[in-house]
């Protein structure tokens, strides 16, 4: 291994800022492996959340008392952070939304119903997420435009070579790719990807909902057009994501709901919409939830992304070392130089239901099923594999117990 | 929850494979975890008492045992109390309490038994299977 100045995090340290780890599972030390599903919440967030409450809670853009205004900032600061966080150009361009996929549906609603029509053609991947994936296939069904896949290699990487035969001659309009795949754990070369769909004169969407948690995400390098994330994957509340998306594109796009807020005059004759991104966000919005959100980007971004990028590599890799001990258990997706913190795997004859039910038990928590990816699924040839799927405060010794776990499994069900 | 006879189930199930030319059939589907169940019934002459049960499938441990102990319960009974066997009585049966994602894998057997015997009687499958309604049945 290179010797180079690494940036490191002490993840055993860090676990002492998530109660959660404090409890025992089935009278077990809890060993979490599921943080690609959702991760868990450090007290810096809890706090925020709590102290927002507690000293500085009321509607957001509305009153003109003290508590409003207090109220106001907090939501508004936590767009400015986020902002910062995706090195967006101005944080005018951060729209909230409940979650990554709300942030998606936006702008294949609000974007693609008036820009997609018959002969055009939108391309997603074999490895997308659902999130990514149906809200594509959907509008292109009602637009007229065709829905096309790029396919992966036999590493469950991105088969870019085959982008020109994908497309053929026709107009590509949307070319929409996660960052990191939820299943196998690949990084995405979005940025290849982003040029290629702007040579072609398409627009590029990113689902960055599992790539933002564990590295860095700059909406300018990347260059793509809308990105999407979700706070409750990087430490932050359930219920409130982001999209961020180019300011020209954002503001010729028609509104996505309707209601409060959202306006800039109505009568009973017509409506006008408010300003981006005023005119995304209808109703009253999770506020809390964006001030823990603004609070959780705060806290990783001290540990520093690289670090936990770092961190989660070194886990990916001695976890594959770890699962290669056992001949009977199989592992899908890239080499560990090539993928995130996320290892997906089968155990020979069992089924992962079986497999996360007795991990359970033990206190180690995986995720089993097909990962919101049944296409990919399909592709694999499987019907739903096991994932352990790792964050900053993930140590090594849980991988340990993760092995020990499938020990017992197969004793129990062999 | 993998207590001694579900296992015993899952590694020696009681009437594994197919009849051909059965009088009933069905199969099922959790797409959820991919459970997969078919149930073939033969009646006795009285075209009511159920001669032989058999199943074929893959999935989890749950659902493949869930489904050979309900092989051994149905033999020898009428097909008409079976299209009416109450969920419970199968789950009583295997003993463990169950999440309701576990719920639809021990159950899936018995929602393929019941679609088989009511489509063989052409009587309607009974409400309280509304509840599995993300199960796939033909």
């Amino acid at each position: 291994m290179a010797v180079t100045a690494q940036p490191k995090l002490d993840a055993q340290k860090l676990r002492a800022d998530f109660p959660i780890f404090e409890q025992l599972i089935h009278g077990k030390p809890l060993s979490f492996l599921d943080s690609a599903a959702s991760s868990q919440k450090p007290r810096q967030v809890l706090d925020a959340m709590r102290e927002f409450y507690e000293t500085s809670y009321a509607n957001v853009h509305r009153g003109v008392y003290e508590l409003a205004e207090r109220a106001t900032a907090g939501y508004e600061g936590a767009r400015e952070t986020v902002g910062r966080f995706l090195n967006a150009p101005s944080a005018r361009e951060v729209v909230f939304t409940r979650n990554a996929t709300e942030a998606i549906n936006l702008v294949a609603y609000a974007w693609g119903l008036n820009n997609l029509g018959p002969g055009d053609v939108v391309i997603v991947t074999e490895l997308e997420h659902h999130s990514n994936f149906v809200p594509w296939q959907y509008i292109a069904r009602r637009t007229g435009a065709d829905f096309r896949t790029l396919p992966l290699d036999d590493e469950g990487q991105l088969r870019l070579d085959a982008l020109d035969e994908v497309a053929g001659n026709d107009q590509v309009k949307v070319v929409a790719a996660g960052m990191v795949s939820n299943s196998l754990g690949s990084v995405n070369p979005v940025d290849r990807l982003a040029a290629w769909a702007h040579d072609r004169g398409a627009i590029m969407v990113c689902d960055a909902a599992q790539g933002a948690p564990h590295r860095v995400v700059d909406v300018q390098a990347l260059g793509a057009d809308f990105v999407a994330v979700t706070a409750h994957k990087l430490c932050g509340p359930s219920g409130i994501g982001a999209l961020w998306g180019r300011m020209e594109l954002l503001e010729h796009m028609e509104p996505f709901n309707l209601g409060g807020h959202m306006i800039s005059r109505v009568t009973i004759e017509d409506t006008s919409w408010g300003e981006v991104p005023a005119k995304f966000e209808a109703g009253t919005q999770a506020i809390a939830e964006a001030v823990g959100f603004g609070a959780a980007v705060d806290y990783i971004t001290e540990i520093g992304l690289d670090a936990i990028e770092q961190h989660e590599h070194e886990l990916a890799a001695y976890g594959l070392e770890r699962l290669a001990e056992l001949p009977w258990v199989k592992t899908y997706g890239p080499p560990a130089d090539r993928r995130a913190g996320i290892i997906s795997f089968n155990v020979e004859g069992i089924h992962p239901h079986d497999v996360a039910q007795i991990l359970d038990g033990e206190g180690v928590a995986i995720r089993a099923g097909h990962h919101c990816c049944q296409p990919l699924m399909a592709k694999l040839g499987v019907a739903a594999t096991n994932r352990a799927s790792f964050y900053l405060y993930t140590v090594a010794d849980e991988v340990d117990r993760l092995v020990d776990g499938l020990h017992k499994v197969r004793k129990i069900l062999s | 929850m993998y207590r001694e006879v579900i296992l015993d189930h899952y590694k020696n199930p009681r009437g594994h494979g197919v009849i051909e030319g059965a009088d009933a059939e069905a199969e099922g589907f959790n797409p959820l975890c991919g459970d997969e169940v078919s149930i073939y019934v033969s009646f006795a002459g009285d075209g009511e008492t159920i001669e032989d049960v058999k199943f074929s499938g893959r999935g989890c441990a749950i659902s493949q045992a869930a489904t050979s102990m309900l092989v051994e319960m149905a033999k020898g009974r009428k097909a008409t109390e079976l299209a009416e066997m109450p969920k419970d009585e199968l789950l009583e049966e295997i003993g463990i309490p169950l999440t309701p994602i576990r719920l639809k894998c021990a159950l899936l057997g018995l929602g393929v038994l019941k679609i088989a015997l009511h489509r063989a009687k052409g009587t309607p499958l009974p409400q309280e299977w509304a509840g599995l309604d993300e199960l796939e049945l033909k």
